[in-house]
């Protein structure tokens, strides 16, 4: 069959250009699909529950131009489950299964939306189309373009939506060098965090001598908060098969791994399908194409160590050792798996291969800046309004993510810091809001780009103990190979948990840098190497922070507890005893219409008093 | 050739060198602490870390390998202060109680914290405790003191083969361990000792008998008999600043005299009866059609690992009792018969360079006539210790000879201590037996030297016997392994658990990185077990009068049943690990 399969391919495209049409652009017919988001967060607020109730509303009102599919992900995660009505572009969020029926009766036999349902956006408004919330407007899906759109688990659904296109491309109208070339030329550079160019790196590992070469996928994403490289492949996996097919033929090797997290049981799930049915209709295997090039890809399950997402302790991974860290040089690209040359990329750097090779290098390179090209997906969270997934052009400010796609702050507090590349990146303070995103902006401010955690903070936020919560991790991460890290790391940890706790003095303050340079420098790989960033980078922006929680005692924002007390200003206070009554420990004296105190010694900073004072006399 | 500078200087090595290699070459020293030339080269602790122009971070200077036109800094002050760092950090978390370690004045750590002149810990904080494993009766691992460089973990997995422990846990929480954190004792470690000496502190150690051994020297009843292995007279000298490969045997027993022992016999002796034994054993299986090819059965933890490793294999082992064994069971029975001493009253002290020779003597096979063969085992490094502290100057002792009745050994005995002198031994009493000569060669040199797996053929009367030796167990398994799978066609091998032989032994002085990576260690210590053989008079096992002897009034033939029941034992399958049911 492997011959007839252009053909087939063919025939499947022509076949399926209305559905993909109806999804992208809005169809003419009067064929009405209802996509429901089935990515882990919709599916953990139970969209799988929303499918089948649609399914069988469908049936009961003999629907038969409506179609219930199941997607990726959206973007617009906090709203979930998400429910999207095409041609007409209806965004439903938080939609539960006693909201389906009237769905379908008001909006799909009715033609009129649930307003109820629809999102206010940061204007305030109702907004009805997808493509109007202010979420969306900024935002460039190159990765992402599949996400939310197709089926993943329909493999018809993307070769549709020019799948497997690229691949037939690159194996009937390339050599593998013209392949390199074009993708060293869009300029695409390594997504997991170091922005390594990625045609260098296929142009290496091509290079290098070896008769046994292997193309491996981390898909181990570990950064907290991260979830960029688990929507993709839960969204479009074939997307990421079908480059790394390319990779494959491209650097002379007929054997892929994707390493996965086990935690990520629907992009596990979702892969193993595509990888089914990319081998039934030959696009794995023997022969691909009818071509000389076979290739095939095999799943490994990562047990959730964060330093796995490195890219040679991955490897020992996969080779079933412990997974620690190899020192480089030599790179994977000389030696890597079984000691055979290697090219190791992340999800999302495969996820634009596809994309270079069909629309063009030149198109690619013209997004983005000077030095970092084509987009970069975030994981949005934290203290802002629009939690989720975006994918924006390089050279995107922080303020444009944080207030027009995120929609600002919450709660009218005000933004104090964003943290890119979590545990390995540092904190960004409002100064550097205005900062371009790419490689080298990001390094040049003291963080990093990082795999795409971008975690927002605002004004409630006590930088030393963010250091502190970030270093935890990596602490808790250390996989104990080199000193550094595994000591080093510890005793950084041991200064910030004085500092926290009023147990510091001005030396420690010192030391702690000092050590964060070391450790820095001395580590043998990323996970040390990039642990001290987020404790140099709050030095480096907030180090008042710092001496005012040595020298001062004092903790500004009340996060350190040790460090703030809770006082009632006894002009404003009444003496009505709310606060009494709900103090949990009795540390509040003062008898009805008299000012009222706190016993410092008994009082456990709970905060109870100040929410219960109903004249805003109480503070830290 | 590569061209780089290192310090600004010019140096020009072959590819492929480390950077650390390449400073070496010119003079220039690097401080390393888990680097082990050719075992641990992974670059853990960072106390190498230099740094080369144009480069992220510092390089690992121990395994990156030099470039063309690198620009490699040795000493700027900004690598002194990491390393210093990490030092700091290492100490940090490492029980100091240097005074009263067994590793005081010895010791890679300390030595580091001496060079970078540490005169407080800058970096104190939450230290990892661990349990101490005693319960072994060759090995106690206290990992207090271990600061994880895992050179322990490299021999025992690449050198040994065995994998008896490795890393668990992550981060702070690192430590080495072994399956489902068992004793050594219950799992598959063969007590070798390997780690011991591959230990930079004092975190690996031998059990010591020291003090069993001052009571039985200070009991006026007993009579304390020490015999000495061939391998123990040419490193003793090493732990009193003697060089590498001196042989000190006259010291050794004046000073084992000084020590109160009523009697200091030579374990070559004991290794002679076992050539008498083995060889009678080797010409009957090669005549009777019987089990080959026939291994040697001298090194206690080669035995532990084949009885937990090939059970189906043991009929090829001798049935030979190791020489130690044998000459205890001698002690206790023929010596003390002539003597008309007590046997009861005797306690036989062996002074070995292996730590398995400690669980060696506890097997329960190893007693005649309710009698144990052998009482105590000290490792060279223990009777160092007991001299040192008896304070005997060892450098100024007088020769002293051991002790009649049984003051001879053949050279051939001496050369048991190295790996083929076993092989070498037995040929030249076999060769004499099968021709029914007495041959002038002496020297199989075939046999001789350092590989890990060494063959040879001999023709002896038309008959062509295909023997090889092997040294290190992760040779031993190469071996089984084709026995196993029908491959193997020599007659005879000789196994040695420790690669070189009982002079590279887990009870032997301990040497730092340093010198184990620029001296061969095993040659010198080697070739002055060949100068004492090539100096002997006697220089065949069967033509030693004292076994002649022996042999003559008391143990008969060579084979006899009086010699089967003093001198020969049986081997038996061992659980490779003893998993409590609670944990399975």
């Amino acid at each position: 069959m492997p011959n007839n399969l252009r053909s087939k391919l063919a025939d499947i495209r022509a076949k399926m250009a209305p559905v993909i049409n109806l999804r992208n652009k809005g169809g003419t017919g009067n064929e009405i699909h209802i996509l429901v988001c089935h990515g882990t967060g919709c599916t953990s607020s139970k969209s799988p529950a929303l499918i089948t109730k649609f399914r069988e509303l469908v049936e009961e009102y003999h629907l038969e131009n409506v179609r219930v599919i199941q997607t990726g992900c959206f973007g617009l995660c906090s709203k979930g489950p998400v429910v999207i009505i095409r041609p007409d572009d209806t965004f439903y969020s938080h939609v539960s299964v006693d909201d389906c029926r009237e769905i379908i009766e008001n909006h799909i036999i009715g033609k009129q939306p649930v307003s109820r349902l629809l999102v206010k956006d940061v204007t305030g408004l109702m907004v009805r189309r997808l493509n109007d919330l202010s979420f969306y407007k900024k935002q460039l899906r190159i990765a992402l373009k599949n996400c939310g759109v197709i089926d993943p688990e329909n493999i018809d659904e993307y070769i549709g939506a020019d799948g497997y296109k690229a691949l037939e491309k690159c194996l009937f109208e390339l050599t593998p060098t013209q392949i390199i070339d074009q993708i060293r030329a869009s300029g695409l550079r390594g997504r997991g965090g170091a922005g390594f160019p990625t045609g260098r790196k296929w142009a290496f590992t091509a290079a290098a001598k070896g008769d046994i070469k292997y193309v491996v996928c981390n898909a181990d994403e570990g950064d907290p908060g991260a979830f960029m490289d688990r929507s993709i492949l839960e969204g479009d996996p074939h997307c990421v098969l079908e480059a790394m097919t390319i990779a494959g033929y491209a650097i002379g090797a007929t054997k892929g791994f994707i390493y996965i997290r086990a935690e990520y049981p629907i992009a596990v799930a979702r892969l193993k399908v595509a990888l089914k049915q990319a081998r039934e209709y030959g696009l794995l295997g023997e022969a691909i194409f009818g071509t000389d090039f076979s290739f095939d890809i095999e799943i490994r399950l990562g047990a959730g160590a964060f330093v796995c997402g490195e890219e040679t302790a991955l490897l020992e991974s996969i080779e079933g050792k412990r997974g620690q860290p190899r020192v480089k040089p030599p790179f994977p690209a000389q030696s890597g798996l079984f000691g055979k040359p290697t090219l190791i990329n992340n999800v999302e750097t495969y996820a634009n291969i596809t994309k270079i090779i069909l629309y063009g290098y030149d198109w690619f390179n013209a997004i983005g800046t000077a030095t970092s090209k084509g987009t970069k997906v975030f994981a949005l969270g934290g203290n802002v309004n629009n939690i989720g997934l975006v994918e924006v052009p390089m050279g995107t400010t922080l303020r444009e993510i944080v207030y027009d796609i995120g929609g600002g702050i919450p709660g009218g507090h005000q933004f104090k810091a964003a943290q890119t590349g979590g545990p390995s990146g540092g904190c960004i303070p409002a100064e550097h809001i205005d900062t371009p995103i790419d490689y080298e902006s990001l390094m040049a401010i003291g963080s990093m780009m990082g795999s795409g955690g971008l975690i927002v903070m605002d004004d409630t936020k006590c930088m030393v103990d963010i250091a502190r919560f970030y270093l935890e991790f990596t602490v808790a991460e250390s996989c104990g190979k080199c000193t550094p890290c595994r000591i080093g790391t510890k005793r950084m940890l041991e200064i910030l948990e004085r500092i926290c706790a009023g147990k510091a003095n001005g030396d420690d303050i010192y030391k702690l840098e000092k050590l964060a340079n070391v450790v820095k420098h001395a580590s043998i790989c990323g996970l040390g190497q990039s642990a001290p960033n987020p404790v140099l980078s709050t030095l480096k922006y907030f180090r008042d922070e710092y001496n005012e929680h040595v020298y001062h005692h004092h903790c500004a924002t009340g996060t350190c507890k040790a460090l703030t007390t809770i006082q009632i200003d006894p002009l404003l206070c009444k003496g009505c005893g709310l606060c009494k009554r709900n103090c949990p420990v009795n540390a509040i004296r003062g008898e009805t219409r008299q000012a009222h105190h706190i016993d410092t010694s008994i009082c456990i900073q709970c905060g109870a008093c100040m929410a219960a004072c109903p004249f805003h006399a109480i503070s830290r | 050739m590569v061209h780089l500078t290192i310090d600004h200087k010019p140096v020009e090595v072959p590819e492929g060198t480390t950077i650390l290699a390449a400073a070496k070459s010119i003079g220039i020293d690097i401080p390393t602490l888990c680097f082990l030339k050719d075992i641990n080269e992974a670059g853990d602790c960072r106390m190498c870390l230099v740094e080369v122009k144009g480069q992220r971070g510092f390089a690992t200077s121990c395994i990156q390998k030099v470039e063309e036109g690198m620009d490699v800094l040795t000493n700027s002050i900004d690598v002194i202060e990491a390393r210093r760092t990490i030092l700091d950090l290492i100490l940090s978390n490492h029980h100091r109680d240097c005074l009263t370690c067994v590793r005081n004045g010895h010791c890679e750590l300390s030595d580091l914290a001496r060079k970078f002149n540490v005169q407080h810990i800058e970096y104190e904080g939450e230290m990892t405790t661990h349990t101490v494993d005693d319960h072994s009766p060759s090995l106690i691992r206290d990992f207090n003191k271990c600061i994880l460089c895992r050179r322990c973990v490299s021999t025992c997995n690449r050198i040994q083969g065995i994998g008896a422990i490795d890393c668990i846990n992550r981060g702070f929480h690192s430590t080495i361990s072994t399956t489902y954190d068992l004793s050594l004792n219950d799992v598959n470690c063969t007590f070798c000792g390997q780690c011991i000496t591959a230990c930079p502190t004092g975190a690996l150690r031998e059990k010591e008998s020291i003090k069993d051994v001052w009571a039985a020297l200070n009991d006026p009843d007993t009579i304390c008999i020490a015999q000495t292995a061939p391998a123990v007279r040419v490193a003793l000298g090493e732990l009193f600043g003697q060089k590498i490969g001196t042989n000190v045997t006259g010291q050794m027993v004046s000073a084992i005299k000084h020590l109160g022992f009523d009697y200091v016999f030579d374990t070559n002796t004991g290794a002679d009866m076992t050539i008498m034994e083995e060889a009678h054993e080797f010409i009957e299986r090669l005549n009777n059609h019987g089990v080959l090819p026939m291994m040697t059965s001298c090194s206690p933890a080669w035995i532990r690992y084949a009885e937990k490793n090939y059970p189906e294999l043991l009929d090829h082992l001798s049935s030979c009792k190791s020489p130690q064994m044998m000459f205890g069971a001698m002690i206790k029975s023929y010596f003390a018969q002539t003597k008309g001493i007590d046997p009861e009253k005797i306690k036989v002290v062996s002074i070995m360079p292996c730590v398995a020779k400690k669980a060696e003597i506890l097997r329960p096979e190893m007693e005649v006539n309710g009698l144990r063969d052998v009482d105590f085992v000290l490792t060279t490094r223990e009777l160092g210790r007991m001299i040192d502290y008896a304070n005997i100057d060892f450098n100024e002792l007088p020769d002293a000879d051991f002790d009649d009745p049984l003051p001879l050994a053949s050279g051939a005995g001496a050369i048991f201590g190295t790996s083929g002198g076993v092989m070498e031994a037995a040929l030249r009493t076999a060769a004499d037996w099968i021709s029914g000569e007495t041959l002038q060669k002496l020297d199989y040199s075939a046999v001789r030297g350092m590989e890990k797996i060494k063959e040879a053929s001999v023709t002896i009367n038309g008959q062509t016997i295909k023997v090889a030796v092997a040294s290190s167990l992760k040779s031993a398994a190469t071996i089984m392994d084709s026995i196993k799978n029908g491959a193997c066609e020599y007659h005879f091998v000789e196994i040695m658990s420790c690669p070189g032989g009982c002079i590279m032994g887990g009870g032997q002085p301990i040497k730092n990185s340093k010198t184990q990576s620029s001296i061969d260690i095993a040659k010198r210590r080697s070739a002055a077990l060949y100068d004492i053989d090539q100096a002997s008079t006697i220089r065949k096992s069967h033509e030693n009068p004292v076994v002649k002897a022996m042999y003559e009034n008391f143990f008969g033939q060579p084979g006899s049943e009086v010699a089967h029941h003093y001198l020969h034992t049986h081997y038996h399958m061992h659980p490779k690990y003893n998993i409590p049911e609670d944990t399975q």
